[in-house]
């Protein structure tokens, strides 16, 4: 109930025009990842999921940022479900065992893998964490998502977002292929995530 | 404020109604006969229009006849969906957001309160001169001096054109004109109507007689036949309209004149802007979205000076 309210809010306020490009959408795990330049962009791919994929996809998301205040908290594990992590990997902690083990064989996820907010401007090189993750549960597929104009409808910085509109693009799927390196897969996620713009 | 029901407005409403009957009835015959695939491209694209005819002239008339409240509330929702469309096309910089944030969540309902309540000496002037100026003071403030001229201007621009125009079609209940007390929801709904009506015929002409066009780098599909003929339509029909205004048959003429010569003037200027934003990136952003500012376009013009020739020549 709070969530489908929540979802319908977050496209209201993003005008977001949600568009599957080569992409059919479906409630199978799945790994999203997307460019990130605001604190909206997980609650708006969640939105832009139909329902049946919704409740089984969690997002990941920085523990520091999402454990403070109560609110916070409280909408990161009852209405997101979300993967909390830490940035910084420590020895006793590591992020890949952690959204592995919550991904189970039901759930999807929801990444950003540039590990932190952009301008918007360009999407910055990605973290080596997708590729471990993909190197783990082989056959997961991947799909690119593209969302624009989400850093000017909330700026790093700013709390009170200006509704603009937006648009969430899901790209066509994508996994790790057979003897692929680390540095080339990384690259070629982040250009199937760039390459939407223009799709 | 409560729109009175008389027997103008049901000849108005019916006059709509007609209309539209008349379109969609055309619209039907027109797709069983017509064979080809451009001639039945266009056939489906007018028929969209009619459909969507329909349910904007539904919710319009919803909103006149609810009286004040229901026409204030259904601009200054236009107003608000066209200034987001404007903005979204209008490259802004972070040094911005609070200034976007005033705009649309400030200034714009503070601009329909007022002429909810009837302060014409403010609702005139807040924009122009109280918004113009605080829209750089605030920008200015955020400290970010790139395109800084730019930037403002386009800001002030989308508030002029989306919200301080459009408020205008409101406006028009506000005016009080002897003999015609409490029957102003006529004179919007004329207003709306022959401004729509003569986008309407000037696609109709365009499209069955256009040969010259008028503005190719602007706008490639005005030619002279569709304007020519479509204002000159519209007039005429403005003119047979009368009866629902406070204006003797010469003088509804020369308002319908007036008004759907500023509509055409709105219609270029908006395509001209579209123009040069899209070759930007957000062209596609639009897609599928878009489309208050385009159907608004020509009321954006036309209605400041609709309102004020009305205020000038009409009322005490």
């Amino acid at each position: 109930m709070i969530a489908a309210l929540l979802a319908g809010a977050s496209r209201l306020i993003s005008g977001a025009n949600v568009r599957w490009v080569d992409c059919q959408p479906t409630s199978r795990q799945r790994l999203y990842f997307a460019n990130h330049t605001s604190h909206l962009d997980f609650v708006l791919i969640w939105s832009a999921l139909p329902p049946a994929a919704r409740v089984v996809t969690r997002p990941v998301a920085a523990r520091e940022y999402w454990e403070r205040g109560r609110m916070r908290k409280y909408f990161a594990s009852r209405i997101f479900n979300a993967v909390l992590i830490d940035r910084k990997v420590s020895p006793h902690d590591n992020p890949v065992d952690r959204i592995i083990d919550a991904m189970g064989d039901r759930h999807s996820v929801i990444l950003f893998p540039e590990g932190t907010r952009g301008s918007g401007a360009e999407i910055d090189s990605f973290k080596s964490g997708l590729y471990h993750i993909c190197a783990r549960k082989t056959g997961l597929e991947l799909v690119p998502v593209y969302l624009e104009n989400l850093n000017r409808i909330l700026p790093k910085g700013e709390f009170l977002p200006v509704p603009l509109l937006s648009s969430v693009t899901f790209g066509p799927p994508m996994g790790l292929q057979p003897g692929e390196s680390k540095a080339a897969f990384l690259e070629r996620a982040r250009a199937a995530v760039w390459n939407l713009r223009r799709a | 404020m409560i729109a009175s029901f008389d027997r103008e407005m049901v000849w108005l409403l019916s006059v709509v109604l007609g209309t539209l009957i008349v379109s969609s009835a055309i619209g039907l015959v027109l797709k069983q006969r017509v064979a080809g695939e451009s001639a039945r491209a266009v056939v489906e694209n007018l028929n969209a229009r009619v459909r969507s005819w329909w349910v904007m002239c539904g919710v319009f008339a919803l909103a006149v006849l609810t009286g004040g409240i229901g026409s204030l509330v259904l601009f200054g929702v236009i107003s608000f969906a066209a200034l987001r469309e404007f903005i979204t096309l209008t490259p802004t910089r972070p040094g911005d957001h609070r200034t976007l944030f005033w705009s649309f969540f400030v200034i714009t309902p503070l601009q329909y309160y007022l002429v909810g309540i009837a302060w014409y000496g403010l609702f005139s002037i807040l924009i122009p001169v109280y918004a113009f100026l605080f829209v750089p003071i605030r920008t200015v403030l955020a400290g970010d001096t790139e395109s800084f001229l730019e930037r403002i201007a386009k800001i002030q621009w989308g508030l002029m054109v989306c919200v301080y125009c459009v408020s205008h079609v409101p406006a028009l209940l506000t005016l009080k004109i002897p003999g015609y007390e409490n029957q102003n929801a006529k004179l919007l709904f004329y207003f709306v109507l022959v401004v729509q009506l003569s986008d309407v015929l000037q696609y109709v002409w365009g499209k069955w007689l256009g040969r010259h066009k008028i503005a190719p780098n602007v706008s490639p599909n005005k030619t002279w036949e569709g304007f020519l003929g479509g204002v000159g339509s519209a007039t005429l029909i403005g003119a047979a309209l009368w009866w629902a205004t406070p204006f003797n048959p010469w003088q509804a003429a020369g308002m319908s004149l007036v008004i759907t010569l500023m509509g055409f003037a709105g219609g270029l200027t908006m395509s001209a802007i579209k123009r040069d934003r899209g070759v930007k990136d957000y062209g596609t952003l639009i897609e599928g979205h878009g489309g208050m500012l385009d159907r608004i376009d020509s009321i954006c013009f036309a209605a400041p000076i609709f309102f004020h020739m009305t205020r000038y020549f009409f009322t005490d």
